[in-house]
């Protein structure tokens, strides 16, 4: 965490979101992602000024993860839930956890990827999302990636005002802000790096790069967060 | 500012979107104005047109319009008839440093005699090769045109064809790690940093390869410039390293 944070400083990135621990995995099961959970539990100790952590959990498991939603956001500093490829968001076992998370006032990333050389079994795509925010107009929701393939990722999310474009991951392709900008809106684009498989720089360029106003990359790069999470930081008295 | 030379730039359209700098005027002003003082350019009309002379041909004039700041890297399709030809106007005729090649969009592997014939060809003319590994993340390419990137197991057999060949891999990083990276770099293989990922990449690479292996690269405009000049700075780099990178290594890698 501390190296995060070193390159951070350099780049001029003042807050991380922090997602999963040390070992991974991609099907988590409950013990699993709670000995996840505790590794970001432990890294908030000592970087929660520079740093907010999001609880990992996996819809196979619903009541362990409702449990750890509320362990880690309603009784601990966590302020979001991560979903990754374990499940696929369209499922209406989501419900009760995106329902929960919306009570908490946090925000949900799930991670979406739209392949053309194919899809893992439950990857989640943009349009799985849309769905799973159709159903759930009152919770906010991170489309991780936006689908990677992003012009129609942002396409997929477009008519849900609760759907947020992530640019995080994929190559430094041109034109993605612009577009997320163009279709969305500023205030629906949000500056993510997925550090450390990739390169802060070549994320933040995306945003740095893109031919949009000034004020739209200020937006992207740390108001809209701060507005998504400005309620439950509220509620935890927490300064932003 | 520290001066950089772009060994990885396109002209023209990329066939599947339009992009945000590729009107040539548009980009070389937004080259000039980030510290670029040269730039190596082929053309995306090279991947699927079968007419490569006139794509070659376009790509000198446009470059001649901005001489001295842009210089044309021609393209050659060895699974053409008569590809000496292009090879012969890109050297005798467009006056070009060298040629960058695409196997992938073109349908030949590295063990195919005809790319050891041509490297070999490239090396007795003094020209310089790039190649082209990949040109987008094989995940988000159009559906209707999934092309894999070049498997670079067999280029060092192919480079012993070509005693002396100068080349230089494009794009590289995304797939090519490990023992074939250390050797092709002990050939004398060069690399540029437009794909370079993780945080403080292009340190971690120079951890890995010869300092002199390694050239400024962004492959703008399908990327966005301030990737490549962005992770310069993410990473701790001396400043001899900083010059080799931005500067050095591209003028000793071609001679104007």
């Amino acid at each position: 965490m501390a190296q995060l944070i070193g390159f951070a400083d350099r780049m001029g990135v003042e807050r991380l979101c922090v997602y999963m621990g040390m070992s991974w995995s991609r099907d988590p099961s409950p013990e699993e992602f709670r000995k996840q959970n505790d590794d970001v539990l432990q890294a908030l100790k000592d970087w929660s000024h520079r740093a907010f952590g999001f609880v990992y959990v996996n819809a196979k498991h619903v009541q362990e993860s409702l449990e750890e939603i509320n362990r880690c956001i309603g009784d601990g500093p966590m302020v979001g839930v991560k979903l990754w490829v374990a499940h696929n968001c369209r499922s209406e076992e989501l419900d009760p956890i995106v329902r929960r998370t919306a009570e908490l006032k946090a925000v949900i990333f799930q991670t979406t990827w739209l392949k053309t050389d194919g899809q893992e079994p439950a990857e989640s795509t943009p349009m799985d999302l849309a769905q799973l925010a159709s159903r759930h107009p009152e919770a906010t929701i991170l489309c991780g990636h936006t689908g990677g393939n992003w012009e129609i990722g942002i396409r997929a999310i477009r008519p849900f005002r609760n759907v947020f474009a992530d640019t995080g991951g994929g190559d430094p392709a041109a034109g993605f802000v612009e577009m997320a900008v163009r279709e969305l809106g500023a205030e629906r684009v949000i500056f993510g790096s997925d550090i450390g498989g990739r390169s802060m720089a070549s994320q933040l360029a995306k945003v740095v790069g893109a031919d949009i106003p000034e004020a739209a990359k200020q937006l992207i790069l740390g108001e809209n967060l701060k507005r998504l999470l400005t309620p439950i930081l509220r509620e935890k008295g927490v300064r932003f | 500012m520290q001066p950089l030379i772009d060994t990885h730039i396109h002209l023209s359209r990329w066939p599947c979107r339009r992009l945000p700098l590729d009107e040539t005027a548009n980009l070389v002003e937004a080259l000039q104005s980030r510290g670029v003082i040269q730039a190596w350019a082929g053309s995306f009309d090279a991947l699927l047109h079968n007419d490569i002379a006139g794509v070659n041909g376009r790509l000198a004039e446009e470059c001649r319009r901005h001489a001295s700041f842009l210089i044309p890297f021609g393209s050659v399709n060895p699974m053409l008839p008569d590809w000496q030809e292009d090879l012969r106007r890109c050297h005798e005729q467009f006056r070009m440093p060298g040629v960058r090649l695409h196997p992938n969009y073109h349908g030949y592997r590295l063990d195919d005699p005809v790319f050891g014939e041509l490297l070999r060809q490239c090396a007795e003319r003094k020209l310089a090769v790039q190649l082209s590994v990949l040109m987008e993340d094989k995940r988000v390419q159009h559906r209707l045109l999934p092309v894999p990137p070049v498997d670079l197991a067999p280029l060092p057999e192919a480079m012993k064809r070509a005693p002396g060949v100068k080349l230089q891999l494009l794009n590289a990083f995304q797939v090519l790690r490990g023992e074939l990276l250390l050797r092709l770099a002990a050939a004398g293989v060069c690399f540029e940093t437009a794909t370079i990922e993780g945080v403080g990449g292009v340190h971690k690479v120079l951890g890995q390869i010869p300092q002199e292996r390694l050239l400024f690269g962004s492959h703008a405009p399908f990327f966005v410039f301030e990737s490549a000049k962005l992770k310069l700075a993410e990473s701790d780099l001396t400043a001899e390293q900083m010059k080799a990178v931005c500067e050095e290594n591209a003028r000793r890698f071609i001679s104007l």
